[in-house]
């Protein structure tokens, strides 16, 4: 039965040390708010999952939230590098960083899986890439229909999966419109499902290519308005591109690092996790 | 680097690279388009002399028209200026997967001679890189299944290597046969568009070889910027020169978007 709880305590519940998390939102609706609640509440160990890390995971990295990253492009899309990331895998800071790197083909079908209660799936992918080699949880498959050798990729299924929405009617399901990337095979695939939402609203008005995740897929949804900033959320705010930009050099050093922790996210006036 | 031909007409690398690319689409290509040069490229072509080309970009936005440059791949103005945004699983799956697109546009960080490209790491090991580099994103599969493939990359002795660090997205693998083996169906690159020139896949060998020059580039400075003993075609052209229309075009497109 989903509820509605403040952020603190939703993440306080759904959320702990050592699980797989799924945080998705494909450059759009990235769960930020959650994100920075995850770091206030010093959750460790977490096995993350998306396919673009993006700097919501750059920011929880460098924080030591995540032990290993199952990742499909790893870079601040339209900036450059992620440098928080870049240090944990290379230089082990704050902590070692162990990765499991996919292609988004990939990674969309391992979700797909999951979503399915299938073991795996089977597609054409990774082939020809050293990436087959260096990755888990990719086999080469026999057609039992053709000659042809196909990919198989082992399904995931997160402890936890994490989603910004634009809106939550009274009863608890969710809408979300515009770039929607794997957020529905992300929800099928997880155990648990936190929502946060720009808005709860009395009853949705139909948006263009909008998609409903009904309530009893979902345990807990948090109001959080300007919870995907500096993303974006269709029909609210644009991207915010100058902190993708400024994020290159905040992240670039870890003194600069280590002060947008203690400024922006530990004093911010809505810091009061229950753990912090 | 700048170049200057004719009367006042003068460009940038990254402005004859992009009209270049812009010319080679057709009007009737499904083109699955990435950030960067890639997308400046199919807009600047469906507002010239493409504009019913089908672009698909990887976050779901189906036949897309935007009036800007997008800041990122799921920019909201893709999404705004499609006909349709679907999930991912349809994008790759179903358009790219099933072989419904005709051309497919990648960077790389790296190429070969057989233009297998490199977006994962340089220098040492996977496990213990001298510099991480984003990764595979879609280009794997798009590199796999596409009709044809065109990549745009700088032409230096750096990116320009004998032997990729790490194999990302198959080109030709190690020459004739490699993409049989694994299984990919799609027509591989078609052409390497550079600073410099156009490489091709020799039709026999399928080995990188140069066959356009871009207008005031000599043999000598893509020698020099080639990390293999580079092949020259026996018909060697001359790229068209960009029109002043075309440089006014995308010198619009690039203003209109600055945000």
């Amino acid at each position: 039965m989903v509820k509605f709880a403040d952020l603190s305590s939703a993440i306080n519940e759904f959320v702990k040390d050592g699980e797989t998390i799924a945080m998705e939102g494909f450059t759009h609706l990235i769960p930020f708010a959650a994100g920075h609640e995850i770091i206030r509440q010093k959750i460790k160990d977490l096995t993350a999952i998306r396919l673009t890390p993006d700097l919501i995971y750059d920011q929880m990295i460098g924080a030591g939230c995540i032990k290993k990253l199952i990742f499909s492009w790893g870079g601040n899309p339209g900036v450059g590098s992620l440098h928080r990331f870049r240090d944990a895998y290379q230089n082990s800071w704050p902590q070692k960083l162990e990765i499991e790197e996919h292609t988004h083909a990939g990674l969309t079908n391992k979700y797909v899986a999951g979503a399915s209660g299938l073991p795996f799936t089977v597609m054409r992918g990774y082939r020809g890439s050293d990436l087959f080699d260096q990755t888990s949880g990719v086999v080469e498959i026999n057609s039992p229909f053709s000659d042809e050798v196909l990919t198989a990729v082992s399904a995931i299924n997160p402890d936890v999966t994490v989603l910004h929405a634009q809106q939550a009617d009274k009863a608890g399901n969710v809408m979300l419109w515009g770039i929607t990337g794997v957020a529905r095979e992300a929800v099928f695939a997880a155990k648990k499902v936190l929502v946060t939402v720009e808005e709860v609203v009395e009853e949705f008005t139909p948006k263009f290519n909008s998609i409903i995740i009904p309530n009893i897929q979902i345990d807990v949804i948090s109001l959080a308005p300007r919870g995907a900033w500096p993303s974006y959320a269709s029909g609210y705010y644009e991207r915010d591109n100058s902190a993708y930009i400024a994020w290159d050099k905040i992240a670039k050093e870890r003194d600069t690092f280590l002060t947008w922790l203690d400024d922006v996210i530990h004093k911010e006036s809505n810091a009061k996790g229950p753990k912090s | 680097m700048s170049s200057k031909l004719d009367s006042d007409l003068t460009w940038s690398d990254d402005e004859i690279m992009t009209i270049t690319a812009a010319k080679i689409l057709k009007n009737t290509d499904t083109c699955f388009v990435g950030i960067g040069i890639p997308s400046t490229a199919a807009i600047l072509a469906k507002s010239m002399h493409a504009p019913n080309l089908f672009l698909i970009y990887e976050s779901g936005t189906v036949n897309t028209n935007p009036q800007k440059l997008p800041l990122s791949i799921g920019d909201g103005e893709l999404a705004n200026e499609a006909l349709t945004v679907v999930g991912m699983p349809e994008i790759f799956n179903y358009w790219l997967q099933s072989g419904r697109i005709d051309v497919g546009f990648l960077g790389a960080a790296q190429i070969d001679r057989y233009a297998n490209i490199n977006t994962t790491y340089i220098g040492q090991t996977y496990q213990a890189p001298k510099v991480r580099l984003p990764g595979a994103g879609g280009a794997t599969e798009i590199a796999g299944a596409c009709k044809e493939v065109i990549i745009i990359i700088n032409q230096t002795k750096r990116a320009f290597v004998n032997q990729v660090d790490f194999v990302t997205s198959m080109g030709f693998g190690d020459g004739v046969g490699s993409r049989e083996k694994y299984g990919l169906r799609g027509g591989g690159p078609s052409k390497v568009i550079t600073n410099l020139g156009i490489l091709e896949p020799d039709p026999k060998t399928l080995e990188l070889t140069m066959t356009h020059l871009h207008p005031g580039v000599s043999k000598e400075q893509v020698i020099e910027n080639t990390g293999w003993e580079l092949k020259f075609s026996q018909s060697m052209k001359i790229t068209e020169q960009p029109k002043p229309v075309e440089l006014t075009k995308i010198r619009e497109l690039i203003k209109t978007s600055d945000r």
